[in-house]
């Protein structure tokens, strides 16, 4: 204790914790939609840990890289282990990420006073996809090299700059060495740095407007004599130690993947990305990972390249924008009239949908479906001013129930 | 807070994506199924005898020790040496071969293919229907083609055992001429081949399969613990 006294003499220790821990309080009704937000920070921790073992051993040079790989999964102790954990973990996080967002949509958690907290988020969800594909590039197979080629060339498309972009960021006429390099050290260090900056930033937002909950009810109107919200409850230790049981759970099914099928299926290690990367000979299909593949069919769907590009663009900007977007007084989804539901019932399977055609291959009726999805994607947002003010929403309680 | 409804719903996830396999081979060809086993070290060993002598002089496996097959395959060193190690001098040494990629180019059209991790790349089933559907084919400079790899710049190099299979006008194939092997002998030498390259493709898998059980068991104990925890912690929350 004379230890933490001295500290917090010169250092705001104790208040720091209790701010953020102790003494944040949280809604007590928190469900199982509430468990993302942990683990999405226990996966960053995950990530930013096996990554540092990985540098230790994997070579940025496209002489090396490939191979350096194979060493650590099998001349590394552990490395296996540490690999495997890596590239499962990015999949997770994508899931994590995927279902905490859907959390923030149907109990409106964007809405005001919490639209900075969405911003943060959504920021961290575009390093996030930067952070994702110039890792993926780091293997250097044949998918790996690919996928960055194809990307990358979308930069080509915007006019009169377009091609001379695509080279500077490439630094080569083709992803190359130089290509290999630079993602190298963005993916290691200034992707990771702003992560963590906008982590910070935007829980630092939330604990100052204080979280949502499943109702969509401010806990802060209701206090008791001392000011606290009758309905909230100390971070810690109730949410800790049910946010552990969460974590367990969450890590027993990463572990069945992990230990049983790390590729799984095909979906989080591709099949071509154990063929070296070879820039004379194109894959017959070019697959982004899976959770790249409802931006890359929206992108496919436009016949025009640029327009592509824009489309694609556009569907992660309006992400941005709905917090203006959503006119209704109702956040959360159990008070909201029919016409929200039916509306956001329609965005996911557009979304999942989508995420499926993005893997297919661009003919035909595949093509078509992806054209008529992605507008049904883009209705979601462009319509949501008229059918939330239009909706029929219900009565919201004054307290959580 | 219901614990089966996470589960749920994160079985559903999961299972929507494992149902079909992402990348099929993209030949038509219907793909017999091998069925291998890591911890059949006696098939292992049959398949690495098959892969020194037969397929390590074109292609190499440059990225797999010796004495890490041999202690997964529970060989000495010395029985590695003295059996299996014919490219190479020392026991750590990777599976190399001698063969410049110039000159594989100009006698075969395409450098062989490293084959550390083509178990990964083809899957086994591709490259068990591989290694049995050479056929005769004239217009080739080897004499031979492929069912499953169109225009293979690699001759059958097991002629001697399986013979060589003629193509039909249906694309079915029916044997020319007989080998030393009967059908099912060939059909289980070519299994235990794969399973050894299925062991090459990921040496650790047998760990990974090992230590899995014992990590799910261990988070099956914390999980009753913490949930009790935070049974105790919430009794008095309404």
């Amino acid at each position: 204790m004379r230890l933490i006294e001295w500290i917090d003499a010169r250092f705001p220790l104790s208040k720091l914790v209790n701010a953020h821990l102790s003494e944040y309080y949280a809604p007590k009704n928190f469900n199982f939609w509430y468990f993302f937000g942990s683990l999405a920070l226990l996966i960053l921790v995950l990530q930013i840990v096996t990554g540092i073992f990985l540098t230790m051993h994997y070579k940025p040079d496209a002489e090396l890289a490939f191979a350096s790989v194979e060493y650590i999964m099998r001349d590394v102790e552990w490395g296996w282990l540490i690999r495997y954990l890596h590239s499962t973990g990015a999949s997770a996080f994508f899931i994590v990420i995927y279902l905490h967002m859907f959390r923030g949509l149907i109990y409106g958690s964007y809405k005001e006073p919490r639209e900075l907290v969405w911003i943060f988020g959504m920021l961290i969800y575009l390093a996030l996809m930067a952070e994702a594909f110039m890792g993926y590039l780091l293997p250097w197979g044949q998918m790996s090299y690919w996928g960055a080629q194809v990307i990358t060339s979308l930069f080509g498309a915007i006019p009169y700059i377009g091609e001379g972009l695509a080279l500077w960021i490439r630094g080569d006429f083709v992803v190359a060495d130089a290509t290999l390099n630079r993602f190298f050290a963005f993916h290691v260090i200034a992707v990771p740095l702003v992560l963590v900056g906008l982590v910070g930033a935007h829980i630092m937002a939330l604990h100052e407007v204080g979280s949502n909950n499943p109702d969509g009810v401010e806990i802060k109107k209701t206090k008791d004599k001392q000011g606290l919200p009758l309905d909230g409850i100390a971070f810690h230790p109730y949410y800790s130690v049910k946010d552990l049981v969460g974590i367990i759970v969450f890590l027993f099914i990463f572990s069945i993947i992990l230990f049983y099928m790390p590729e799984f299926g095909g979906w989080f290690l591709e099949k071509d990305n154990f063929i070296p990367a070879n820039p004379l000979q194109t894959p017959e299909h070019i697959v982004p990972v899976w959770y790249f593949t409802p931006f890359y069919a929206i992108l496919r769907a436009v016949p025009d390249k640029l327009f592509g590009v824009m489309a694609m663009g556009g569907a992660i900007v309006v992400l941005f924008l709905i917090p203006w977007l959503d006119r209704s007084p109702v956040k959360s989804i159990r008070y909201r009239g029919p016409l929200f539901k039916i509306a956001l019932t329609v965005f996911i399977i557009s979304f999942l949908t989508l995420g499926y055609l993005g893997t297919q291959p661009a003919t035909g009726l595949y093509t078509l479906l992806a054209q008529i999805f992605s507008i049904l994607y883009f209705a979601f947002f462009f319509l949501m001013p008229i059918y939330t003010s239009l909706d029929k929403d219900k009565p919201v309680p004054d307290r959580v129930t | 807070m219901k614990m089966s409804k996470f589960a749920v719903i994160f079985a559903l996830l999961f299972s929507c994506f494992v149902q079909q396999p992402l990348f099929a081979a993209s030949s038509q060809l219907q793909l017999d199924s091998v069925d291998i086993d890591l911890s059949d070290k006696a098939s292992l060993q049959r398949g690495a005898r098959t892969f020194m002598n037969y397929c390590l002089s074109c292609h190499s496996a440059a990225y797999m020790r010796y004495n890490r097959m041999g202690k997964d395959l529970g060989l000495t060193d010395e029985q590695v040496k003295e059996s299996l190690m014919f490219a190479s001098d020392k026991i750590g040494e990777t599976m190399t071969i001698a063969m410049r990629s110039e000159d594989a180019k100009k006698w075969f059209g395409a450098v062989p293919p490293d084959l550390s991790v083509i178990s990964r790349a083809r899957g086994t089933d591709w490259l068990y229907t591989y290694f049995r559907s050479f056929y005769l084919d004239d217009s080739k400079i080897m004499g031979s083609n492929n069912l499953t790899f169109k225009d293979v710049g690699m001759p059958h190099v097991l002629w001697q055992k399986q013979g060589y299979l003629q193509k039909s006008d249906d694309g079915h194939l029916a044997t020319a001429s007989k080998g030393d092997m009967t059908v099912d002998e060939y059909d289980l030498m070519t299994r235990d081949l794969v399973n050894f390259l299925a062991y090459i493709g990921e040496p650790s898998k047998i760990q990974r399969l090992a230590l899995g059980k014992w990590v799910l068991i261990y988070l099956a104990l914390f999980f009753f613990v913490a949930y009790a925890m935070k049974k105790a912690f919430w009794e008095d929350i309404h």
